[in-house]
C-alpha cells in the first residue's frame, strides 16, 4: 500500500520480542533488583499519589545473607516463620507427587507451583476466616497454608469416589467455600472482576470480610482485569488485587501483555490505586505487603494492587514443554532465587533451623504427603478404583432437578 | 520385583508418540524424578521421568521408534536388590510380544488400508468416502492420506501464498506453532507480521480482527478453543455478523474465526461445549463444521475467500485422524452444500463434525443386520443444505440426527422442524434427534462418556424408526 500524504513513509507494526530464546544465554539484566530493605513502608492510610514510585521498585526483606532487613521486616513470629517454611515444603512435595501421578496416568492433568510457593502460602497467612480468595490455578498454597486436607485435594485431582466436586471439575480446579477458596474457573481472568463484586457486596451488606483477586501476568490483557480496576477504583472496594508475574504466559513472554508500561503494578496508577511491587520469592516480603494491603481493605481504605515478581520454574502444565520457547538454564539465572531455600537460610541465620532439621522436615513432609496419597488412592484414581457416582451427574444442574433430567437419568439407567 | 516403564501420555487425547531418545542405558541406576528418555508427539516434546528407583534392566523400545502406543512397555526396571538380568529375562516374553506388536502395527496399517479390511478386528476401518456428491474432483486424481490437522494447515498456507492480505492471529499461533499445532511451520514461511501471537484476550483480538477485516485485510482468528470465544461473542455476533447489514452494504468483515469446538477429553464443563447451534442461529454468519480432512481443507480455503464472517468449527479429537484428500492445485469446496457420505435406502442419518464418528460406526453395525443407511454429512450448519436432506427423507421416509451438543434448540431439532414442515407426508416414523445429555459436561471419564451420545444410541434410534426394535 502507498504511504500516507504526510510524507513520513509507510507505517510499521511493532511486535515485542523476548531478548532470549532457546539456545541463547539467559539474561535478566533488565530486571532491576533493588537491595533488600531499601523500599519505604508507608502508613496504610497513605495518599496513593504519594507512593507512585512503589509501582516501579521491588519491596524485599531478605538480603543475600539471609537476614530480614528494612521497614517491611518483622511481620511474623519465629513460630510463624517455621510454619511458613513447612507450608512451602509441603506444597513442593505435594506437587512432586502429583506431577508423577499424572505421568503414571492416575490423573490427566496437573499444574505445579515450583518457584512460586511463597506467593500463595504467605498471602494466606495475612487473611482471616471468612475472607474470600478468587484464585487462579497456581495458588494451591492458599489451601495448604490454610489447613485444607491434602487428601481432599488429591481426591479432586483423581476424580475418584471421594472427590468433593463429584467428578465434575478438572483436576486442581479446587473449590472450598469454607476455606475461602472460590471455585477455580477454567476461563482466564473472570475471577478478578468477581472478586471486586464480592468485596463490593461485603461493603453493601456492612460486613467485615474482604476479598482477594488473583491473576497472572498474561491474563492482565483480559478485559476482566481492566474492568476490575475500574470498579475497584470507582467504588473503593475492600479488595486486594494480586498479579502474579511469573514471566511466562505458557509460551508468551510477559512483554506481550505488559507492552510498554514498564511494570504490571503501574497499570494501577491511572486508576489511583496504591500499586506495589514485591519480591514474590521472599516469604517475609510477600507476607508484609499482603498484611499491609489486607489492613487497608479491612479498614475501609480501599483496594490495593500488588505485583508479585517471581519465576515459573516448571512447565505451565503437564501438557507444556518450555524448552520449545525459553532457554533451559533460564530458571538458574533468575536473580530472586528459590523461596524455600531463602526462608530456610533465614531461619538458620536466626538460629531457628539447621540443615539437619531441614532434611528431617523434608522426610516428614514427604511422609505426610505420601500418607494422604495412599488414602486418596484407596478411593480410586482416574482410571482405576472408585469412580464418582453416575447418578450424581444429573444433580446440581439446577437447585431442584427438573422432570426432564429425572427422565433422562432413568433412561440412562443410573 | 521388576517394574515395567510404560509409554506415558502427555495429554488425554494422545494415543501414540515417538520415542526420540534414551538418556539412560541398560545397567544405569535411576532414582525417581530422573529424566530417562524423551518422547515426541505431533503436539510437543516431553521428558519421561523415572517414577521408581532401580536399575534399567532392559530397554524394550529402542530410540527413534515411531508410533509407540501409550502404555506400551518401553523398558524394564529392576528394583533395588534385584538381579537386573533376571528382571530383563523375566519381562522378556511379554515385553517382546508387545514390542513386536508395536513395531509391526504401524507398518501394517497402510497395507491394511490398501487391501481393504484384512485386519478389521484390530484396526478400525477407514471411513470410505464416496466422492460422487463432490463432482469437482477430476477422475484419476491422486488421493493422499492426510490428517485433519495437516489439511487445515495446508489450506491456510495455500491461501496465504495466494493472497497477501490473509494473515492469522491468536494465542500461541506463532512461536509455539499453535496450541494444537495447526499453525505448524507458518511462522517460518510467512513471518511475524502475518502469523501474530496476541495477548491473552479473546475479546481483544476478536475485536482487532473485526477492525482489520473492515480495513480490507482478511484475518484468520484462531481461538485456542471456541469455549474461550464466549467472551468474544459480542464482536462476532454484534459486529462481524451485522456490520455489512447495518452499514447499508458499504463495509463488512471478511474474517474466519476458527479453532477446536465441542468436547475433547477430560476438559470439563467450561471447555467442552459445541457452538454449532449457537452460531447457527445468527443471520450474517456462515457456520462450517467439517468431519473429513478433505472437507476441512476445501471448506477452510472457501471460508478464507468468502467475503462474509465465517465460524469454522473444528474438533481436537478429529485433528489426528487421517482421510484421503485429493491432490489438486486448488481444492475448494462449496460452503452450504452437504455431502452424501454413503448412499442408502432404508433410513437417513444426518450428522456433522465429530457426530459423524458415531454415525459411521452405527452405519457399519446396521449394515450387518440388513439396514441400509443413507448417511449425510451436513458440513455446513448455516446456510443449511436442507434440499439434500429432504430429498433423502423422501426416499427413505425415516430420519435420525446425531450431534454432541445440548439437546434443546439443537441443530437436530432445527432439521426435524424443517423436515416436518416440508416433507411431512413422506415420513413413516417420528424423527429422532440424538444429542448430548442436558447437563454441563462433567470431568470424570465415566461421567463424560455417559454425557455424550454413543454408537448404541444411534443404532437403537435407527431400529426404532425402522420398526426393527
Amino acid at each position: 500500500m502507498a504511504g500516507s500524504s504526510t510524507g513520513n513513509g509507510p507505517l510499521q507494526l511493532h511486535v515485542p520480542e523476548p531478548s532470549v530464546r532457546p539456545g541463547d544465554q539467559p539474561d535478566f539484566s533488565s530486571v532491576k533488583i533493588p537491595q533488600a530493605g531499601t523500599v519505604e513502608r508507608p502508613p496504610v492510610d497513605v495518599d496513593p499519589r504519594d507512593i507512585r514510585d512503589l509501582a516501579f521498585s521491588i519491596i524485599r526483606v531478605l538480603n543475600r545473607k539471609g537476614e530480614a532487613v528494612g521497614p517491611w521486616a518483622g511481620s511474623l513470629t519465629d513460630e510463624e516463620l517455621r510454619d511458613g517454611l513447612r507450608d512451602m515444603m509441603t506444597l513442593r512435595a505435594f506437587d512432586a507427587r502429583m506431577q508423577t501421578a499424572q505421568r503414571q496416568g492416575k490423573t490427566s492433568f496437573y499444574m505445579q507451583h515450583m518457584g512460586e510457593e511463597a506467593v500463595s502460602c504467605a498471602f494466606r497467612k495475612a487473611m482471616e476466616p471468612g475472607d474470600m480468595n478468587f484464585p487462579t490455578y497456581r495458588q494451591a498454597g492458599l489451601l495448604i497454608a490454610g489447613g485444607y486436607p491434602m487428601v481432599d485435594m488429591m481426591n479432586q485431582i483423581y476424580s475418584n469416589e471421594a472427590d468433593p466436586l463429584k467428578g465434575r471439575q478438572l483436576p486442581i480446579m479446587y473449590s472450598s467455600k469454607e476455606h475461602g477458596f472460590f471455585s477455580i474457573s477454567g476461563n482466564l481472568g473472570t475471577q478478578f472482576i468477581q472478586a471486586v463484586g464480592w468485596a463490593m457486596a461485603s461493603a453493601i451488606k456492612r460486613d467485615t470480610r474482604i476479598a482477594a483477586g488473583w491473576i497472572g501476568d498474561g491474563s492482565t490483557a483480559e478485559s476482566d482485569f481492566h474492568a476490575a480496576l475500574v470498579f475497584a477504583s470507582t467504588y473503593q472496594a475492600p479488595v486486594v488485587l494480586n498479579i502474579v508475574n511469573n514471566q511466562w504466559a505458557i509460551s508468551t513472554f510477559q512483554g506481550i501483555a505488559r507492552g510498554g508500561s514498564g511494570t504490571f503494578a503501574a497499570r494501577g496508577l491511572g486508576f489511583g490505586l496504591p500499586s506495589l511491587r514485591v519480591d514474590g520469592n521472599d516469604y517475609l516480603a510477600v507476607h508484609a505487603v499482603a498484611k499491609w494491603a489486607v489492613e487497608r481493605a479491612r479498614r475501609n481504605l480501599g483496594p490495593t494492587l500488588v505485583e508479585y515478581v517471581t519465576y515459573r520454574v516448571g512447565a505451565h502444565s503437564t501438557s507444556d514443554d518450555p524448552s520449545a520457547y525459553r532457554a533451559k538454564t533460564e530458571s538458574d539465572a533468575w536473580p530472586l532465587g528459590d523461596p524455600v531455600i531463602r526462608l530456610k537460610n533465614h531461619l538458620i541465620v536466626k538460629g531457628l533451623w539447621s540443615d539437619e532439621r531441614h532434611k528431617q522436615a523434608e522426610a516428614e513432609v514427604m511422609d505426610s504427603v505420601i500418607a494422604a496419597q495412599k488414602e486418596a488412592e484407596s478411593h480410586g484414581t482416574l482410571h482405576s478404583g472408585g469412580k464418582p457416582s453416575t447418578r450424581d451427574m444429573f444433580e446440581g444442574v439446577y437447585e431442584t432437578m427438573p422432570p426432564h433430567l429425572r427422565r433422562q437419568r432413568q433412561e440412562a439407567g443410573v | 520385583m521388576s517394574v515395567e516403564i510404560l509409554m506415558p501420555a502427555l495429554s488425554p487425547t494422545m494415543e501414540e508418540g515417538t520415542l526420540s531418545k534414551w538418556l539412560k542405558k541398560e545397567g544405569d541406576t535411576v532414582t525417581a524424578g530422573d529424566v530417562i528418555a524423551e518422547i515426541e508427539t505431533d503436539k510437543a516434546t516431553m521428558e519421561v521421568e523415572a517414577v521408581d528407583e532401580g536399575t534399567i534392566a532392559k530397554i524394550v523400545v529402542p530410540e527413534g521408534t515411531e508410533n509407540v502406543k501409550v502404555n506400551a512397555v518401553i523398558a524394564i526396571l529392576a528394583e533395588e536388590g534385584e538381579d537386573a538380568s533376571a528382571a530383563a529375562s523375566g519381562g522378556d516374553q511379554k515385553a517382546e510380544a508387545e514390542a513386536s506388536a508395536e513395531a509391526e502395527a504401524p507398518k501394517e496399517e497402510p497395507k491394511g488400508e490398501a487391501e481393504g479390511s484384512k485386519d478389521s478386528g484390530k484396526v478400525p476401518a477407514q471411513p470410505k468416502v464416496e466422492a460422487q456428491s463432490d463432482p469437482d474432483i477430476p477422475e484419476g486424481t491422486e488421493m493422499v492420506s492426510t490428517t485433519v490437522r495437516e489439511a487445515l494447515r495446508d489450506a491456510m498456507a495455500e491461501e496465504m501464498r495466494r493472497d497477501k492480505d490473509v494473515f492469522i492471529m491468536g494465542e500461541e499461533v506463532a512461536e509455539y506453532q499453535g496450541a494444537y499445532k495447526i499453525t505448524q511451520g507458518l511462522l517460518d514461511e510467512f513471518g511475524a507480521k502475518r502469523v501474530v501471537d496476541t495477548p491473552i484476550t479473546e475479546h481483544g483480538f476478536a475485536g482487532v480482527g473485526v477492525g482489520a477485516a473492515m480495513s480490507g485485510l482478511k484475518p484468520i482468528v484462531e481461538f485456542m478453543t471456541f469455549n474461550f470465544a464466549m467472551q468474544a461473542i459480542d464482536h462476532i455476533v454484534n459486529s462481524a455478523a451485522k456490520t455489512l447489514y447495518m452499514a447499508g452494504g458499504q463495509m463488512g468483515a471478511p474474517i474466519v474465526f476458527r479453532g477446536p469446538n465441542g468436547a475433547a477429553a477430560r476438559v470439563g464443563a467450561q471447555h467442552s461445549q459445541c457452538y454449532a447451534a449457537w452460531y447457527g442461529h445468527i443471520p450474517g454468519l456462515k457456520v462450517v463444521m467439517p468431519y473429513t480432512a478433505a472437507d476441512a481443507k476445501g471448506l477452510l480455503k472457501a471460508a478464507i475467500r468468502d467475503p462474509n464472517p465465517i465460524i469454522f468449527l473444528e474438533n481436537e479429537i478429529l485433528y489426528g485422524q487421517s482421510f484421503d484428500v485429493p491432490k489438486m492445485d486448488d481444492f475448494v469446496l462449496p460452503i452450504g452444500k452437504a455431502r452424501i457420505h454413503k448412499k442408502g435406502t432404508d433410513v437417513t442419518i444426518v450428522s456433522f463434525g465429530i457426530g459423524m464418528t458415531y454415525a459411521v460406526k452405527a452405519m457399519d453395525e446396521l449394515a450387518g443386520i440388513g439396514i441400509d443407511v443413507e448417511l449425510i454429512d451436513l458440513r455446513t450448519i448455516r446456510p443449511m443444505d436442507l434440499p439434500t436432506v429432504i430429498e433423502s427423507v423422501k426416499k427413505t421416509g425415516r430420519l435420525v440426527t446425531v450431534e454432541e451438543g445440548f439437546p434443546q434448540s439443537s441443530v437436530g431439532t432445527e432439521i426435524a422442524t424443517r423436515v416436518m414442515q416440508q416433507a411431512f407426508d413422506y415420513l413413516d416414523a417420528p424423527i429422532i434427534t440424538i444429542a448430548g445429555k442436558d447437563v454441563p459436561m462433567p470431568y470424570a471419564a465415566n461421567l463424560e462418556k455417559l454425557a455424550l451420545p454413543n454408537v448404541q444410541e444411534v443404532v437403537d434410534a435407527v431400529k426404532a424408526v425402522t420398526y426393527k426394535a
